[in-house]
């Protein structure tokens, strides 16, 4: 379970993440939705400690983010940014064989091996498994960081905004790869999404936040209405229902 | 690794550490004449020196160019061995040359070295403080101060006693030609000490490529690792300059050649070719100069004139990506 208890964070005057609690149980896909600036990514970096909180504490699995050891909690916690620049020449073999560091401190057993090459296989990169990053394009290397968080095997795996970049056959294969993520037991996968017809489609529940505050947590079924297109995203439109899904269609 | 790209690994490793070797060789024996037992002595000192130097600046650059995630920066680029070269003026114009003179030169080592590092930690803090850093600006701020200190050190210089500048010309004006015996013994020392506290990081090194983000999200104290490195790349820029006197793009010219060489990212596979190509280019090319060439010229501005192509090669490509 992550528990985010009144957590505040400010970059100068402007409040980006305001006084949210939240509590994500194990299990299942959370998205997070919201417009641009809502402070999607700040609270996502707040969980996953890259970024310290002004206020408030998060926990996951009992342990405080702030104070618990790095190595333990990257046993428990993956996460993913948006923007992944690694200067060294890596191949997708060599970053996705970071993700077993937390387990292996740089000492790869066969079993790490055995377990890289299967998250590899898992994102459907076999074929590119040892090539460089930069000969690979956009998507297989956002492909090659899923697959690192993979391998981390951690029970809550952080995405923010693993999207961007996917042709929309890309990103209905990660979205479904998320989703058999999550349906493992134990597994809990949290992503940060533009999408609402996405987040609608995958999501065992959707988060709204707006100008830094909670404005919506529940189902999509619950969550994803007109009223939300409007209020929080200011864009008239309509919220179909189609095969027992929700689906966002917007005015011209 | 797949076993034929660490058989690459391996391959490249011996080849340079053999020329490296032979180098050195050459260095020591080439053009002797006279009593071997002399020669050797005399030649043995420098080649130290030379070791010695090539060894800090491959690490300082290789470890630099890790922490803050890019192929461009060295520590020389950004203007840290002027840095130091400040420091000694500052000290000598504060003491007065004889003042400074009485201080054994290990202890004066010593404390330039502690200051350089507390300087240079403040140096990385204000260059490279929060999340939206941009490079060109770091390159351009980089240049720029190490254009300040140099320019402060020279004005000190020109205002200073002059007996005292002939106690600091006799300290800070170090090159490949003259080095300070003395200080050859605590620089390697210190080089070595380096070596040990970053042994058992490696693995975490390696990590870090994934940036701060990257390597904080797996677990590694990335705020505490890049601390300690500033700190080591410090004491190692304080070494060299020590012995031999700013090198502007000879770190960044080995350092680029060992990633092209090695085909691995560990820093475990890289630096030891890194040094490797140091030790090749310093002794190799103060031999060529020396014993072939006549002192035809200074080995660093040989060193700079290839070393600045270098760079302005890698700045265009990378501009271009």
């Amino acid at each position: 379970m992550i528990e985010i208890d009144r957590v505040s964070k400010r970059y100068g005057e402007a409040t980006v993440v305001d006084d949210v609690s939240l509590t994500i149980p194990a299990g299942g896909v959370v998205a997070i939705v919201g417009p641009n600036g809502a402070g999607k990514s700040t609270l996502l970096s707040i969980v996953g400690r890259l970024v310290r909180a002004d206020a408030g504490r998060v926990r996951v699995d009992g342990l405080d983010v702030a104070t618990t050891p790095g190595r333990e909690l990257a046993r428990r916690l993956s996460v993913m940014r948006q923007e992944n620049h690694v200067a060294a020449r890596l191949t997708v073999r060599d970053l996705v064989a970071f993700g077993r560091f937390p387990h292996n401190r740089g000492r790869p057993s066969r079993d790490d091996a055995g377990r890289v090459a299967e998250a590899i296989a898992f994102v459907g990169l076999t074929a590119e498994a040892d090539r460089f990053l930069d000969q690979l394009s956009g998507g297989q290397r956002q492909r090659a960081f899923v697959a690192m968080t993979l391998a981390q095997d951690a029970d809550y795996a952080l995405f923010d905004e693993p999207l961007n970049n996917l042709d929309i056959h890309h990103a209905v294969a990660l979205m479904r790869l998320f989703r058999r993520m999550g349906d493992q037991p134990g597994k809990t996968v949290v992503i940060v999404l533009h999408d609402l017809n996405v987040a609608a489609t995958y999501a065992d529940r959707v988060v709204v936040l707006k100008d830094g505050r909670v404005a919506g947590d529940g189902p999509p079924a619950e969550v994803i209405d007109e009223r939300l297109l409007s209020d929080v995203f200011r864009v008239d439109g309509e919220v179909l229902e189609l095969g027992g899904r929700r689906v966002i269609t917007v005015a011209r | 690794m797949p076993p034929d790209r660490a058989r690459a690994v391996r391959l490249t490793t011996g080849i340079v550490l053999l020329l490296a070797l032979l180098s050195a060789a050459a260095f020591m024996t080439v053009g002797a004449r006279g009593s071997w037992s002399f020669v050797l002595a005399h030649r043995g000192i420098r080649l130290a020196a030379l070791i010695t130097v090539a060894y800090a600046i491959a690490l300082s650059t290789v470890l630099f160019q890790t922490l803050t995630g890019n192929r461009i920066l060295t520590p020389a680029v950004m203007g840290f061995d002027a840095l130091f070269l400040l420091l000694q003026t500052l000290l000598v114009a504060a003491l007065g040359g004889a003042g400074a003179g009485a201080i054994d030169g290990r202890l004066l080592f010593a404390g330039e070295c502690l200051a350089m590092v507390g300087l240079s930690g403040l140096l990385f803090r204000l260059l490279f403080r929060g999340e939206g850093r941009n490079l060109p600006l770091v390159v351009l701020a980089g240049l720029l101060f190490g254009a300040l200190f140099r320019s402060l050190s020279s004005f000190l210089q020109r205002v200073m006693d002059p007996n005292d500048f002939l106690v600091l010309q006799g300290r800070a004006f170090a090159s490949f030609n003259v080095v300070d015996p003395a200080l050859i013994g605590v620089a390697a020392l210190l080089s070595l000490a380096v070596t040990a506290m970053l042994l058992p990081r490696l693995a975490e090194l390696d990590v870090l490529t994934l940036g701060r983000d990257g390597a904080t999200g797996l677990g590694v104290d990335a705020a505490r690792l890049s601390t300690l490195i500033f700190a080591l790349v410090a004491v190692l820029v304080s070494a060299s300059t020590a012995l031999v006197g700013p090198t502007t793009f000879f770190g960044l010219l080995v350092a680029n050649l060992a990633y092209l060489l090695v085909p691995s990212a560990r820093h475990a596979d890289v630096l030891p070719v890194a040094v490797g190509l140091a030790v090749i280019t310093l002794t190799g090319g103060q031999m060529l100069l020396e014993r072939l060439l006549g002192f035809g010229t200074a080995l660093s501005i040989v060193i700079d004139f290839v070393g600045g192509i270098t760079f302005l090669l890698i700045l265009f490509r990378t501009g271009r990506r």
